[in-house]
This record gives structure tokens, sequence and C-alpha cells, in this order.
């Protein structure tokens, strides 16, 4: 039972736990916006939330081996970084910067939204399930 | 939580931009300063950001690196006139631009903008996470 409660969760927690770094990601853009040869990083939110949810590790990460039926898969500790990548910049700068501060803000802003979402998410499925439970 | 993160990154920007900011203030203010309390006169400065890590997972802050004096030469004046006039009758004057400082204070405040927009949008998603399940 508190298997399926936590599969139920898993999806969102998981979105939710990347959200939280990309956040970040672009956070450390837009602050380096006027900072030289600082280059511009992001990570695809596809790759990265499918690696999570196959319990893939990143890159460079490394899995529990399982050689019994009984043994916890466990779960490679989350990491962005071996997905983070350099953005192409639309626009070159004299000092080697790449920051774009429009699209990063938009990126951030879209970012926050799709946070709150997920969120939302989380907090009806726990108020479904307290419902059920609860009778 | 990579969110509290967060704060700390755009406040290390917040902080360099605002060491930016009071650069171009006494640059501006100085724009005229022929001379200054070891009698040369006043030198242009300028901040040299650099990116430093923050917190262990991979954030990105903001870090005035130094402060330089500005490499560009000294401007001139003729007039033969001032104390400080050389034997030509030139007066040395700082090397300050004032077109590209007021850019730079421009510059510096809307950056100074986004990072805390950025700040304001962290603490909300912060808040929001707090009342989960509510």
């Amino acid at each position: 039972m508190l298997n399926r409660l936590d599969d139920m969760l898993n999806f969102h927690a998981q979105a939710l736990r990347l959200r939280d770094q990309r956040q970040q990601v672009l956070a450390s853009n837009i602050a380096n916006a006027d900072t030289p040869n600082y280059k511009a990083r992001d990570f695809d939110f596809r790759t990265a939330l499918t690696s999570a949810l196959g319990g893939q590790p990143a890159q460079g990460g490394a899995a529990l081996a399982t050689t019994a039926a009984g043994h916890l898969k466990g779960s490679p500790e989350l990491s962005t970084q071996s997905f983070l990548q350099y953005r192409n910049p639309a626009q070159g700068n004299v000092d080697g910067n790449t920051v774009d501060v429009d699209a990063e803000r938009a990126a951030f802003a879209e970012n926050a939204v799709q946070y709150e979402f997920n969120l939302t998410r989380v907090s009806s499925q726990i108020k479904s399930m307290l419902a059920v439970i609860q009778g | 939580m990579s969110l509290f993160n967060i704060f700390n990154v755009a406040g290390s920007a917040m902080n360099a931009q605002s060491q930016r900011l009071n650069t171009v203030a006494s640059n501006l203010a100085n724009a005229d300063s022929a001379t200054s309390a070891n009698g040369t006169p006043y030198k242009a400065k300028q901040v040299v950001f650099a990116a430093a890590p923050v917190g262990e997972n991979g954030a990105t802050g903001v870090n005035v690196a130094a402060v330089i004096d500005d490499p560009s030469p000294m401007k001139t004046m003729y007039d033969p006139k001032n104390p400080l006039a050389d034997d030509k009758g030139y007066v040395t004057l700082p090397n300050v631009n004032v077109v590209e400082e007021m850019v730079n204070m421009i510059s510096a405040s809307r950056s100074y903008q986004s990072n805390v927009e950025m700040m304001n949008t962290t603490k909300t998603l912060l808040l929001k996470t707090l009342n989960l399940g509510q």
C-alpha cells in the first residue's frame, strides 16, 4: 500500500526536484548576465525527467547492484550536472558572455509556473489520498 | 533544495551590481577632479566581475574579482590660468567617459532589478512549497 502511495507521488516529486534544479541553473545564468566569458547553461528537461523516472543513473553516476530478488534498487543520486549543456548564443557578445537575459527570464518564469503546476498536482493527489483514507 | 541556493546566487549578483553602481557614482562625481589627496588627477575605476560557485550543486554566483583603474588615456585641456597647468599650459583631467558611465549605470540598475525579481519569484515558490498538501 505504502509503495503504491509512493509510486503515485513519484512522477511529480521527481519533476519538482528537476524543476527546482533547473530554476537554480537559470538563476545562475541571469545572475551572471554581465560576467565576461560566462557561458549560459541549461538542461533538456525531457531527457532529465526520463532518466530520473527510469531510475537510470545519470552519466557518471552509479547505481546499486541487485543480485537477489529482495534487494532494493536504490535511487541513484539525481544529479542534473551531467545533463547540463551550453546554450547556443543567438547573438555573440564582445566579452565572451552568452547570456541572453530576455530568453533566460522567460525560461525562468516558465519554469516557475511549471513548478507551481507540479506543486498543485502533488497537493491535489495528497488531498485525494486523504479523502480515500478518511472515507 | 536548490531554491534556497537562488537567494545566495541572486544576493551575490545584487552585491556585485551595487558595487558597480558605486564605482559609477564615484566616477561621475569625480569626472572633473583634476587633483586628489596624492596630487594626481582622479582615475576612473572599473569593476571586474567573475563567476563564482555557490553551494555544492553547481550554482554560479557573481564575485567582484577586482576594481581596476581604467586604462584609457587621461584627458587634457588647455587652460594656462589653472594653477595645475603644466609648463605648456595643459591641465590633465580624469579619464572618466560620462556617456559610458551613464550606460553602465542603467545596465547595472536593470541587472539589479532582474535579480530582485528573481528573488521574489523564488520566495513565492518556496512559500507555496511550504503550503504543500494543505
